[in-house]
């Protein structure tokens, strides 16, 4: 079942083009990265795909009109925003309570059972809660919600390493099952690459390039070289170059070279896959330039 | 544009579990966990007339005396004084309360950020504005009787103990004031003026809060008033001025008001309050600003 359907997707502050025509099919059950730097259009597209904004073009998420159902919509749809949202007026047993009341698919017993692990008490207001702990309370929220699509932005922003970590982990072992849907935007890109099953990179109000994790981990490769081997390792064009303690990391695009050259890369030196981070810069590096390795 | 969204019920569809009135007072609840005073000042300027009638009350057996001399009318009046300051404190508390709760409410949310959270809720904005509404209009209203009625109670008891204690006969002093059927009037004040009435004001209020960016205080206030320099520069008349003060007045017909509180009450009489059509106008311009209300809501985001 597709969980999010784009066709077009165009949205514009002025004369700002935030989203220059998005098109996006999510499936269900998959963890989706959206990468990108800061005015991209992530936050822009999430918000869309929440119905918090109007926007052009044609866009489904589990079958509704985000715009015109948001309400049905949030049934089934969760959402973390960049910086904690919670009112800080609010007490932990009232998030409690108000979320038992008005949503169908709330399991309290869960919410608390999570709660339990934490130094989070029943009577603090959110005020009076840590960052980190704000988060675990919004995160224990989310996941005792049964919905099918979570939709996080910028959710670790903030955090120091161990809530970070932690939040990863449980989002994998206590609430991602293959029936559930994840979109995430972050930063924090090392962080999420063992997380994700698909990457999307966006940069100006359109998706510059996406594909599945696997096809990532089997299409690139990186390969650490020492100088004198530098110039022999570039006749094979690699898609971006860094250096890296006297020595230089070539990142390249395995589809681009044949066999005989594939076989040969390990000859330079270790081959690895690279991380997201590194392929990210290549590929918005290169864009700005004549876009090599950009793919549409 | 969007495309318009399909009426064939999607497969989703079975999660509608939570009524809609179970919504609203989820909603209304979570509006009284966050505005406290909203029951908090109605109890405080309750106890702190209290404090003053406690002084009102040493001088109270030779403040009988001395009624017991006026005629039964004046005598009335001056006996039913106290209740009436208690009732009207009451009154001018809740709109006050009520005014700043309404300017605040779709206003707070969007710049404290929450409004991210209460959206990712399966609540509609217009379930949100509704309960937002029921505040001022219902709420308020009940609080501030039960507070009233609560305080009439213990001032009627005051006063008799002490007369008791000074030796005084209370029964023909106390005869005139019927405190249940005033605590029925009171309320009864407060339907029809302080909610159908001030509707209009509640619902402009709470259209302000959801539009402006900042200062939705001066927003509210600026513009009526504005409007009334105006036109009392341009044409010499005040229609507009008029029309407000008609409205906050809360009377159809603002006469002679001579009497207690029974004859302020008095007028209000529901058959002829229910063919003003000034109630009714108002009335509409309530459900007018509570829609534009609820349309904003959807565009709005943080500010």
């Amino acid at each position: 079942m597709t969980c999010i359907e784009a066709r077009g997707l165009r949205k514009a502050f002025g004369s700002t083009i935030a989203l220059d025509g998005i098109d996006l099919r999510v499936e269900e059950g998959r963890i989706l990265g959206l990468i990108g730097p800061n005015g991209a259009g992530k936050t822009t597209a999430l918000k869309a795909i929440l119905g918090l904004t109007p926007y052009q073009g044609e866009l489904r998420v589990l079958g509704r009109d985000p715009w015109t159902e948001r309400d049905q919509l949030m049934c089934d749809v969760c959402f973390m925003a960049d910086v904690a949202v919670l009112p800080r007026w609010i007490r932990v047993s009232q998030v409690l309570d108000y979320v038992t009341g008005v949503h169908p698919r709330f399991d309290r017993a869960k919410a608390e059972s999570f709660l339990a692990k934490t130094t989070i008490r029943h009577a603090s207001t959110v005020r009076e809660l840590s960052k980190g702990m704000v988060t675990q309370l919004h995160l224990a929220l989310v996941m005792a919600i049964d919905a099918k699509l979570l939709v996080l932005d910028e959710p670790t922003l903030g955090l120091d390493i161990l809530y970070r970590k932690q939040f990863y982990d449980s989002l994998l072992n206590d609430y991602f099952d293959r029936s559930r849907t994840i979109v995430v935007t972050t930063h924090q890109v090392e962080e999420v690459q063992h997380v994700l099953t698909d990457l999307m990179f966006i940069d100006r109000g359109r998706i510059v390039f996406g594909c599945s994790m696997e096809e990532f981990e089997s299409r690139y490769a990186e390969v650490t070289v020492n100088p004198d081997q530098v110039t022999a390792a570039r006749a094979l064009k690699p898609i971006h170059e860094r250096p890296a303690l006297g020595r230089s990391v070539l990142l390249f695009d395995l589809t681009t070279l044949d066999k005989v050259h594939r076989q040969h890369l390990g000859a330079f030196g270790d081959v690895r896959t690279p991380n997201i981070a590194d392929l990210f810069v290549a590929i918005l590096g290169n864009a700005a330039g004549p876009s090599r390795g950009v793919r549409q | 544009m969007t495309t318009p969204s399909n009426a064939v019920p999607t497969p989703a569809d079975h999660s509608q579990a939570v009524s809609p009135t179970r919504l609203l007072a989820c909603s209304i609840r979570r509006e009284l966990w966050e505005h406290r005073s909203l029951y908090i000042a109605p109890l405080a300027a309750g106890a702190v007339f209290l404090i003053g009638f406690l002084f009102y009350l040493f001088r109270l057996p030779s403040h009988m005396r001395a009624i017991h001399a006026l005629d039964p009318m004046h005598q009335r009046a001056a006996i039913d004084e106290p209740y009436m300051m208690a009732a009207g404190l009451l009154m001018g508390t809740a709109m006050v309360v009520g005014a700043f709760y309404s300017m605040d409410a779709l206003h707070g949310e969007r710049r404290d950020r929450s409004i991210l959270f209460w959206k990712s809720m399966p609540v509609s904005d217009l379930t949100t504005v509704l309960s937002k509404a029921a505040i001022p209009l219902f709420v308020l209203q009940l609080i501030a009787a039960a507070v009233a009625v609560a305080v009439m109670w213990i001032m009627f008891f005051l006063s008799s103990a002490v007369l008791l204690a000074a030796g005084a006969s209370i029964a023909p002093s106390w005869s005139p004031l019927p405190i249940a059927q005033m605590s029925l009037l009171l309320l009864y004040h407060l339907a029809i003026v302080h909610c159908l009435w001030h509707a209009p004001f509640y619902g402009w209020m709470l259209m302000v809060s959801s539009w402006a960016r900042r200062a939705p205080f001066l927003w509210a206030v600026l513009p009526p008033l504005a409007i009334g320099i105006v036109e009392k520069l341009v044409f010499n008349t005040s229609h507009f001025t008029g029309l407000l003060l008609y409205h906050l007045g809360g009377s159809p017909d603002p006469g002679p008001q001579s009497g207690g509180l029974m004859d302020m009450l008095g007028h209000f009489h529901p058959g002829m309050l229910l063919s003003e059509s000034g109630l009714w106008t108002g009335l509409a311009a309530t459900a007018v600003c509570l829609a534009v209300a609820t349309r904003l809501r959807r565009y709005r985001e943080p500010i």
